[in-house]
């Protein structure tokens, strides 16, 4: 097993749930509230054998349903604790109830999904839908292109969360086996960092003994729209902050994030945006078309919610074309989630490229080499098309 | 630790003394008039001290006439997260409060009390309840049930009584009402092997107060089941609340027993008083006369087919109940 008192700049090989669980650990929170769900499961085993063996301070709630597990994060980040947890597909649905409640309360959780397809049919393997299901429910959401970014991530939700001027619920995805199970050099940093990074959480209203304060109240016609209304305010503020801290992050660890990842753009004519672990095989893509004479880019979209709409419109600013890869479902809609809000964005500019769409690895299935090479040649194929090209499920068996 | 001798004898203090003390829940709440669930959250909460206790509410009646935005009626701290789930928030604080303590920001876990109603408990939040009952936190869990879900508009709940007449279980041509009997819920509880657990009536108050205290006082969970005289739901006039609720005791369709260790059951007085001279058992047709909800066990015509079968219901589990009592 991973110590948890890890020593910066060496690394140590990990899966990914191994790395959130080192790097929860190292955050040492107050309260982590979890039940166990594959492919979560190594992150909540992991965090145990800490609480066991004693190198974390954290109160863990061994709940019994994700239900409880949101639950309980709320009571406890209600108090000004702070508060962990970790769940995947169906957990994320059993909690559905309480993340809008959790970031109405405005109580900065933070949750990791272990990125899974939704039942039915039952299917425990890689998939973005459970998180982008969560976009309204006013959370960060953020996604992850490896271990190494996993774990970062736990360090950037609790800071943007926490943040004053947020004070939002955080979750952050890693796609199921591709990253959670899979072993990566992962550099881990220390509790000296941890606490200079992520000082005290502190709450101006916490529930607390002595402290008479109401949270949770009815808010009827007269006051709701008022309190949903600040929850938009506050993401505009996560939208101001993110990039700060980022910025912090990657001159204290000189591992550098942008909201939107811009690789290889220079002098692209065509882009393939994407979100999660499909970003590192587009780069393997991008590189190996670039060799080819292509003049190809890629956009890895980290975070989902606050939704870069700007960023993303100034990267594709001089590309002709596009080829959004969803590895999330929705039906019966304009298209899934993330090609459906790049759209929606860039339809305000006058310079835009066109957009296409693609569905890939969905329940898990592989996305292979070539079915990029298939995806980008598709966007070269519709290039100038002047009639509506429907989405288009890659590999799929009709 | 507390023991269960120690838990037997702790008292509450006088009448007097305790009424000198600023009530926790303000007047100016939008509680129906005759309503005991503002009277049982205020004798419940004049037990603690207000600097040392935390308040976790479910969804329910209470929780929405208490709090309407921008406005509490709550003194103490007070914490609204859903309907099936305050079994889990209180969880959730209390190992943050154990966390503030370790680390020195806390001088002790406070009181900690979860409200919740007959379908926030017996049914949605049964889970949630059973949860923490197994995992042993410290705080209390009060079930005021009025028996059907009041705040939607008088629905039946796993605790509604048999033939009552509410919004989904009408006294139809057919079916007259509810019909089945209500959970054990009390039994479910103590199934857990908790330290404590125990029912209660604003109609004896303070034997509902000293179990509040108790229930308090122990080291772990506890359960207390409330009844809660409703004269919307029940169809009675306001004034009567702690009648009915006394009726309820007397005709022993709502003894009033606690359970310690989830194996010793003790009558409280009144109850006790009645397993002493069965005499004093009141006729349950007594209770249910008043009520609007049992209207139709009477009007248009009697129906004793219905009236003895809700008195045998009664003594069958009064009768168990005395036997668990060892009387």
């Amino acid at each position: 097993m991973t110590k948890a008192k890890v020593t910066k700049g060496k690394r140590i090989g990990m899966t990914g749930d191994e790395a959130v669980a080192n790097a929860a650990a190292v955050i040492n929170p107050d309260v982590v509230a979890a039940y166990p769900i594959t492919p979560q499961t190594i992150i909540v085993e992991h965090f145990s054998d800490f609480v066991h063996d004693g190198e974390v301070d954290t109160e863990f709630v061994c709940v019994e349903s994700e239900h409880s597990a949101m639950s309980a994060c709320v009571g406890a980040s209600a108090t000004g604790a702070r508060v962990f947890t970790a769940s995947a597909s169906q957990g994320v649905a059993l909690m559905y109830e309480i993340l809008f409640i959790a970031a109405a309360s405005r109580l900065p959780i933070v949750m990791a999904v272990a990125n899974r397809a939704l039942s039915g049919p039952i299917n425990i393997h890689g998939e973005l839908t459970d998180q982008t299901v969560c976009r309204d429910t006013g959370w960060i959401s953020m996604f992850s292109e490896s271990a190494q970014e996993a774990y970062d991530n736990t360090f950037l939700a609790f800071k943007i969360g926490e943040h004053p001027k947020v004070s939002l619920p955080a979750m952050f995805g890693l796609d199921g086996f591709i990253l959670t199970h899979a072993l990566e050099g992962v550099e881990p940093l220390d509790r000296k960092f941890a606490k200079d990074f992520l000082p005290e959480r502190e709450m101006k209203h916490p529930t607390i003994p002595g402290n008479p304060v109401s949270s949770g109240l009815l808010a009827l016609p007269d006051y709701y729209m008022e309190v949903k209304y600040q929850q938009e305010l506050a993401m505009q503020e996560a939208l101001k902050f993110i990039p700060k801290a980022f910025e912090e992050f990657g001159e204290k660890t000189g591992r550098h994030y942008k909201m939107v990842e811009e690789y290889r753009m220079e002098d692209a004519e065509t882009a393939l945006v994407t979100m999660g672990a499909l970003s590192g095989t587009t780069k393997f893509v991008v590189d190996k078309l670039r060799k080819e004479g292509e003049k190809v880019g890629m956009l890895k979209v980290k975070t989902y919610r606050p939704f870069p709409a700007d960023d993303l419109a100034k990267a594709l600013k001089d590309v002709e074309a596009v080829g959004v890869i969803d590895r999330d479902l929705t039906f019966g809609a304009p298209g899934p989630a993330l090609y459906a809000d790049l759209k929606t964005t860039l339809y305000d500019y006058k310079e835009r490229p066109q957009i296409f769409g693609y569905i890939a690895g969905i329940g898990g299935r592989d996305v292979l080499v070539e079915d990029y090479e298939y995806i980008y040649k598709q966007v070269l194929k519709n290039k100038g098309t002047e009639k509506a090209v429907p989405i288009e499920w890659i590999g799929i068996r009709k | 630790m507390v023991t269960t001798e120690e838990l037997k004898n702790v008292r509450i203090p006088k009448a007097k003394d305790l009424m000198r003390k600023e009530d926790r829940l303000a007047p100016g709440h939008r509680l129906c008039a005759g309503c005991t669930a503002g009277t049982i959250a205020r004798c419940a909460t004049l037990v603690c001290e207000s600097d040392d206790l935390a308040v976790f509410h479910a969804t329910g009646c209470m929780e929405v006439a208490t709090t309407i935005y921008p406005f509490t009626a709550w003194r103490v701290p007070w914490f609204h997260n859903a309907f099936e789930n305050v079994a889990a928030t209180a969880s959730g604080a209390e190992a943050a409060y154990k966390v503030m303590v370790r680390k020195g920001k806390l001088k002790k876990v406070p009181d900690i009390i979860a409200f919740a109603g007959d379908g926030g408990t017996y049914d949605i939040g049964l889970q949630s309840l059973s949860g923490a009952l197994e995992r042993g936190h410290d705080f209390v869990y009060i079930c005021y049930t009025n028996g059907a879900y009041m705040n939607t508009g008088i629905q039946r709940s796993g605790g509604t009584p048999m033939y009552a007449s509410t919004t989904t279980s009408p006294a139809g041509k057919v079916i007259p009402g509810k019909i089945q009997w209500r959970k054990d819920l009390v039994a479910i509880a103590a199934a857990h092997k908790v330290p404590y657990v125990a029912t209660a009536s604003p109609a004896a108050h303070r034997d509902m107060m000293t179990k509040v205290r108790r229930a308090l006082d122990v080291d772990g969970p506890a359960f207390l089941l409330i009844d809660m005289p409703c004269p919307r739901g029940w169809r009675f006039p306001e004034e009567l609340s702690i009648k009915v609720a006394q009726q309820a005791i007397d005709s022993c369709y709502f003894p009033l027993y606690e359970v310690y260790e989830g194996k010793e059951y003790v009558l409280n007085p009144k109850s006790k008083a009645i397993a002493n001279k069965p005499e004093r058992k009141l006729p349950v047709e007594e209770y249910l006369k008043g009520q609007g909800r049992f209207r139709h066990l009477f009007r248009p015509e009697r129906r004793d087919d219905l009236i003895n079968k809700f008195q045998e219901e009664v003594d069958k589990d009064w009768d168990y109940l005395l036997k668990l009592a060892s009387i």
